[in-house]
């Protein structure tokens, strides 16, 4: 747990005072991923230095689990924290297995175990250990530098992780596959992480917890789904972007809203009975048909069965879309703007159909919380009831 | 295929060249006589290469520990002003130097080595400086957040990437030291300068150039071999010799 207590940091320049960080107060729960967010200058690199005493705080704490960090060695402390700077900062006399390694040593780790755990943390960045270990990181590119700065940092397993925009070289492919890896590895390690990034699509996806920043005030601090739902401010809001709707279906999952209503068809059923189903459940264009097992083998195009006679089988049409359940709504978003659908069946991990996402649930789900909120009573009673973000599944 | 044509011409003329120079100086017999001179040229070599070492030596290890010691955080207040008089102290032709250390010392070896000793002392120390100052702050910012020492910082980051510029210093240093080498026999300290002085004095050419000579191969001979010291020593990481 990382909690900081009106931390301030006021730098003297030549220019005069600036209020890097007034009065920040907040609480990170042992295991979360703590986003910091805000426009460029308002502070966030300033108070994660604070928290490992790359710069000292004007006044203020910070604890970690409990413990005030200023009765601590400084370098106990920081080799216990694991630091990615946002200027990458690999040290170019080293190979790349020795900057991976370099605090696994300082900590007096015996050679067969730290050389083992270079390897262990470039398979995790998906870099391949044996053309890269023994070269240097001028001969890296800067994506892949700034990956080898992430394993750096996580080499001696430290329990609190400071991250400044880890990710910010790495084109939009990488970004994803490395922030899907650090998901999966931290879902497992269960560090506590601040995070500093101001891609709001990066914090909705990596955070547990997201603090807004600006000109060095906490603005904000609170869960991905209820930052969207309830901005504070219009700072908040005009920060969020007026597509706030659409980034919340990046924190639901399928799961989280279909149904296990559906309406399907067998192969051997009759375009008059396809018809009448479409029609019972509401589908405006088409119908599923399935085969024995529930999988999917095509759709009955409403038209078709309004105008011709005979059996599904021999009517159907394409493989019809489907979703998983550990979709996310955007995905399901997109999937329905892009093939006029209103609804979408969902598979189970075998192919075979279990359920329905509906344009109607997606909307509901989003609505319910701008409600919840319109009522005045805030974030917190909705967000009990609403479903959790996709990332602490 | 004309460029070959032309090296290859350029060449065929230095070989010949050599070999007419060759026959006359076996004519005129100059090689008799620079082989009389051939056992002072290596006693003077010797004592040549004693005050270069002994000064040279002396020079690095107080100039990298001064030059450390300025670029420390702590001492940043006085650190600029004394490179600038460091720096001023650069230009001071050598010969000054040499002069000033033997009104101090009075003759012989002592000042001789006093003076080389602080003539190289001088761009060692600066390039110690501005190589440590030069480091990326970024590194050094990694560096203490990952929980590195003040010495191990030193140790491992700053002067692996200051290492470069320092072994730069050095060359000009000892280039320097061995250029002026010879000046030391003015205050009695011997060296190849005997040879090359009294030459000049006694409008002896080949006495002269059986100083010069080999006092210009001294100086190749010591730079190549910190250059090839430097191309081992710096880390292939940070050694643009290497990349
Ligand atoms: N060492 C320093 N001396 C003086 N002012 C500083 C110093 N470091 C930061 N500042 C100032 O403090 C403010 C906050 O800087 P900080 O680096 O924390 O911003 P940031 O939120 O990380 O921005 P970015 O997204 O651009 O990295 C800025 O106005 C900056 O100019
Ligand atoms: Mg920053």
């Amino acid at each position: 747990m990382i909690r900081l207590d009106n931390l301030t940091k006021v730098f003297d320049t030549p220019k005069g005072a600036v209020t890097a960080a007034d009065h920040i107060s907040m609480e990170v729960p042992s295991g979360e991923i703590c986003i910091l967010l805000g426009p460029s200058g308002c502070g966030k690199t300033t108070t994660l230095k604070m928290i490992n005493r790359i710069v000292r705080p004007t006044s203020g704490k910070v604890f970690i689990n409990g413990e005030d960090t200023s009765s601590l060695d400084t370098q106990d402390l920081r080799r216990n924290i694991g630091y990615v700077i946002q200027q990458i900062g690999l040290f170019p006399n080293m190979t790349i297995e020795e900057n991976i390694t370099v605090v696994p040593k300082l900590l007096g780790w015996d050679k067969a175990k730290y050389r083992e755990r270079a390897r262990e943390m470039m398979r995790m960045i998906a870099m391949e250990p044996d053309a890269f270990l023994k070269r240097y990181p001028s001969e890296l590119s800067g994506g892949q530098q700034q990956r080898i700065g992430v394993a750096r940092a996580l080499a001696a397993d430290p329990p609190v992780m400071l991250m400044d925009e880890p990710f910010g070289a790495i084109d939009p492919i990488n970004r994803a596959v490395i922030q899907d890896e650090f998901l999966k590895m931290q879902q497992e390690l269960n560090k506590t992480i601040m995070f500093v990034s101001h891609d709001i699509d990066e914090a909705i996806k990596m955070g547990d917890r997201i603090a807004i920043f600006r000109e060095g005030k906490l603005v904000q601090y609170s869960e991905p789904d209820d930052l969207l739902a309830a901005p504070k401010n219009d700072f908040v809001e005009s920060f969020l972007g007026e597509d706030r709707a659409l980034k919340r279906l990046n924190l639901v999952k399928v799961r989280d809203l279909a149904s296990e209503e559906i309406g399907l068809v067998r192969p051997d059923d009759t375009l008059d009975a396809a018809l009448e189903r479409i029609e019972a459940y509401g589908y405006v264009n088409s119908i599923v048909m399935v085969n024995d097992k529930r999988q999917p083998v095509g759709i009955i195009n409403a038209a078709v069965a309004r105008t011709t006679q005979g059996h599904c089988r021999d009517h159907y049409q394409s493989v019809p879309v489907v979703v998983t359940l550990d979709d996310d709504l955007r995905k399901v978003a997109s999937l329905m703007f892009a093939n006029d659908m209103t609804w979408v069946p969902c598979v189970d991990d075998d192919g075979r159909i279990i359920g329905q996402i509906t344009q109607r649930a997606i909307t509901h789900h989003l609505g319910s919380r701008y409600r919840a909120h319109s009522k005045g009573e805030g974030g917190a009673k909705a967000a009990e009831a609403s479903p959790s973000p996709a990332i602490k599944e | 295929m004309p460029t070959l044509n032309l090296a290859g011409a350029g060449r065929l003329l230095v070989l010949v060249a050599v070999f007419l120079a060759g026959i006359w100086s076996q004519s005129s017999g100059v090689i008799d006589d620079f082989i009389f001179y051939l056992p002072d040229v290596h006693y003077l070599v010797v004592q040549h290469l004693w005050l270069t070492v002994m000064s040279g030596c002396l020079a690095i290890v107080v100039a990298i520990p001064l030059g450390i010691l300025l670029s420390r955080p702590s001492m940043a207040r006085v650190a600029e002003s004394m490179m600038q008089v460091l720096n001023v102290g650069t230009t001071i032709p050598t010969l000054a130097v040499l002069a000033l250390s033997m009104s101090f010392l009075g003759i012989g070896t002592v000042p001789a080595v006093f003076g080389l000793f602080v003539a190289t002392l001088l761009p060692i120390t600066r390039n110690t400086y501005t190589g440590l100052k030069g480091v990326n702050p970024a590194l050094m910012e990694a560096a203490a957040g990952i929980g590195m020492s003040p010495t191990q910082r030193l140790l491992r980051v700053e002067l692996p990437n200051a290492l470069y510029v320092i072994f730069a210093g050095i060359r000009t240093a000892l280039a320097i030291n061995i250029g002026t080498v010879p000046l030391a026999f003015l205050i009695g300290a011997g060296g190849l300068g005997e040879l090359i002085f009294t030459g000049i004095d006694l409008y002896d050419p080949v006495m002269m150039l059986s100083g010069a000579i080999p006092t210009a191969l001294l100086a190749v001979v010591v730079d190549m071999l910190i250059a090839i010291t430097a191309f081992l020593l710096v880390p292939r990481g940070v050694n643009p010799s290497r990349a």
